[in-house]
């Protein structure tokens, strides 16, 4: 059925920390190697050891580099993702030679799964459905008859056409680890989620705001993306921290002699430094 | 956005299929029936000659929507979800509305129940097509096509389409000159320009929608200026292969000017010889409707061609 599930209590989703993630693609190979196997799987591949490669990943991380012209600095400390601006600045320092201040936001994407999803609602056959139990999309491959209208209808790329098996796949939030007792409690996590190395990934009930992971987003301001196209996405990202003394001041250090903050000096060395200074 | 030939030949020739058939059924329901004593049937002789074309073209088109499914075996699955789903909708729309356009034929002696046929088949038609845009129009990511003028293009490109088709047939099978002639190529002229003025429309209307940046779809913008500098992954994915065409967009305005020149200027331009030279009508309407159907393959192409799904933001395309 594809019409929607009234919406339930548990929103199981991960959050992702754009802060910590070092670009690794470690979740996107375990997730690789999990759902291959996994009952969902196979994820074939098309041409895998020849010159282009093809074949599904539910998971893709990509690495940005952002020209911050001024860290937006938040009530809690943290660098906030605000509305869109209409008035900020391009690009503070147009076509410098020199590296420009800025951030390197490594991004993990992967399926969000939405509350008002409209690949669900778009499906024609009711292979696409939400679980009303924990909110997690999933794709029936016995119903899916590959008309891949979930994919166009999908802003954030989350599902991927197997040209090998004829249906679409997606992400399951490892449906077959959360729940399998076969697993140690501590390994019924998402594959992704066990698998980062930096512990930028999170995994929960996003739907109680008392859940580990619903507080870290509280903490963070963790935000969702494009909620313009109102699918309401579960999971949330956690916008980079400030760099320590800002972006635009490690240029500035950069071009200039080097500078001595006194004020952290012992007594002995401020007081040495004082006398050095005459 | 990848056009493929199974959804361009799908929506042209089940688009016109349809509009062919639902001006059948319009003239059957509330034109004049033959009424000379003794006649065999009730529905006038062009709608007859057009009914088997518009039939052929919506087949085809339906079945080569098939060949853009990874499973055309399980397609019968997709008349279920019609609660949610436009595609759905549209399926069983289409398979409803043969029922009414069978109906006709059968009927065709009997004038009451002529006339109800014509009048379902005239609505089933529509609907059918309604459903058709709204499979695209519902979308959305693509901001090309979650656009006001998707859905009037799609109807009336339909029956403009059919327009052209009913002529051709007419005048091929030889039947004699009859008033309804006149409206219908009048009636096509007419539809050519405000085809073309819609499809105008829509064009500046899309050429006005402002691009999904990496910084909104990372939701970073906030941060500063996103540039993508690296790709997840060395070699193209579906996601590129099928929503990463380029080539429509580059070429646009020539593309758009040969759609507006095959589809509606020459067709409207031929109907008009029609008019003026009945002696060379079916020259005339074969060439309007070959043009046309040409142009409309165009037009449809670069409907989905130039259109751009938001997750190209991601790979900053």
């Amino acid at each position: 059925m594809t019409t929607l599930p009234p919406p339930g209590a548990k929103k199981l989703g991960l959050v992702i920390d754009l802060d910590t993630c070092v670009g690794c693609h470690a979740c996107a190979v375990a997730c690789k190697e999990w759902n291959d196997g996994g009952q969902f799987g196979a994820l074939p591949d098309e041409d895998p050891y020849g010159a282009q490669p093809h074949g599904v990943w539910f998971n893709r991380v990509h690495s940005y580099a952002v020209e911050v012209p001024g860290l937006v600095i938040g009530e809690s400390g943290i660098a906030r993702a605000r509305a869109p601006d209409a008035t900020s600045p391009a690009s503070p320092i147009p076509d410098s030679p020199f590296p420009i201040p800025g951030l390197t936001v490594h991004f993990p994407r992967s399926c969000l799964h939405c509350e008002t999803p409209a690949c669900v609602t778009v499906c024609p056959t009711g292979a696409s459905y939400k679980r009303a139990e924990d909110g997690i999309v999933l794709v029936d491959a016995d119903k899916c008859i590959g008309c891949q209208l979930c994919a166009w209808a999908c802003p954030y790329g989350a599902r991927e056409f197997s040209m090998e098996r004829g249906t679409m796949q997606k992400c399951t939030l490892c449906v077959d680890r959360i729940y399998n007792e076969t697993l140690d409690e501590a390994d019924r996590q998402p594959a992704c989620v066990m698998a980062c190395p930096t512990r930028a990934r999170h995994f929960g009930d996003l739907g109680d705001p008392q859940s580990p992971v619903s507080k870290l987003v509280a903490e963070r301001e963790g935000y969702a993306l494009m909620p313009e196209y109102d699918y309401k996405p579960v999971n949330r990202y956690l916008p980079p921290r400030p760099r320590r003394g800002g972006c635009a001041d490690a240029m500035t250090k950069a071009s200039s002699p080097e500078s001595l903050d006194t004020a952290q000096l012992p007594g002995v060395l401020r007081w040495l430094d004082r006398v050095l200074s005459r | 956005m990848r056009p493929t030939f199974s959804i361009i030949c799908f929506t042209v020739l089940s688009g016109i299929g349809y509009g062919a058939w639902f001006l059948i059924g319009l003239g059957v329901a509330v034109g004049p029936l033959c009424s000379a004593p003794g006649a065999r049937c009730a529905i006038p002789f062009d709608s007859f000659a057009g009914w088997p074309v518009a039939f052929a073209c919506v087949s085809v088109g339906l079945l080569c929507s098939l060949g853009h499914l990874g499973k055309p075996a399980r397609a019968w699955r997709a008349l279920s979800q019609w609660r949610s789903s436009w595609l759905s909708r549209e399926g069983v729309f289409a398979l409803v509305t043969f029922v009414p356009a069978l109906a006709l034929i059968v009927l065709s002696h009997a004038d009451g129940l002529a006339r109800l046929s014509g009048a379902l088949l005239a609505l089933g038609s529509l609907a059918t097509v309604y459903c058709t845009a709204n499979i695209y129009a519902s979308l959305k990511p693509v901001r090309a096509w979650h656009d006001r003028h998707v859905m009037p293009a799609y109807l009336l490109l339909g029956l403009y389409g059919g327009s052209l088709l009913l002529h051709a047939a007419a005048t091929l099978s030889g039947s004699p000159w009859r008033p309804e002639r006149f409206v219908l190529l009048s009636g096509t002229i007419v539809l050519a320009a405000i085809c073309g003025w819609v499809k105008q429309g829509y064009w500046r209307s899309i050429d006005a929608q402002p691009p999904v940046t990496p910084g909104r779809a990372t939701g970073l913008e906030a941060l500063g200026t996103v540039r993508a500098f690296e790709a997840p992954h060395t070699e193209e994915n579906y996601l590129l292969h099928e929503m990463g065409f380029v080539l429509a967009r580059k070429h646009a305005r020539k593309l758009r000017a040969i759609a507006l020149v095959a589809a509606f200027l020459g067709p409207a331009a031929f109907a008009a010889l029609a008019l003026a030279l009945p002696a060379a009508s079916t020259a005339a309407a074969c060439v309007a409707c070959a043009s046309g159907i040409a142009g409309l393959v165009v037009e449809r192409w670069l409907f989905f061609a130039e259109a751009k799904h938001a997750v190209t933001a991601y790979y900053q395309r």
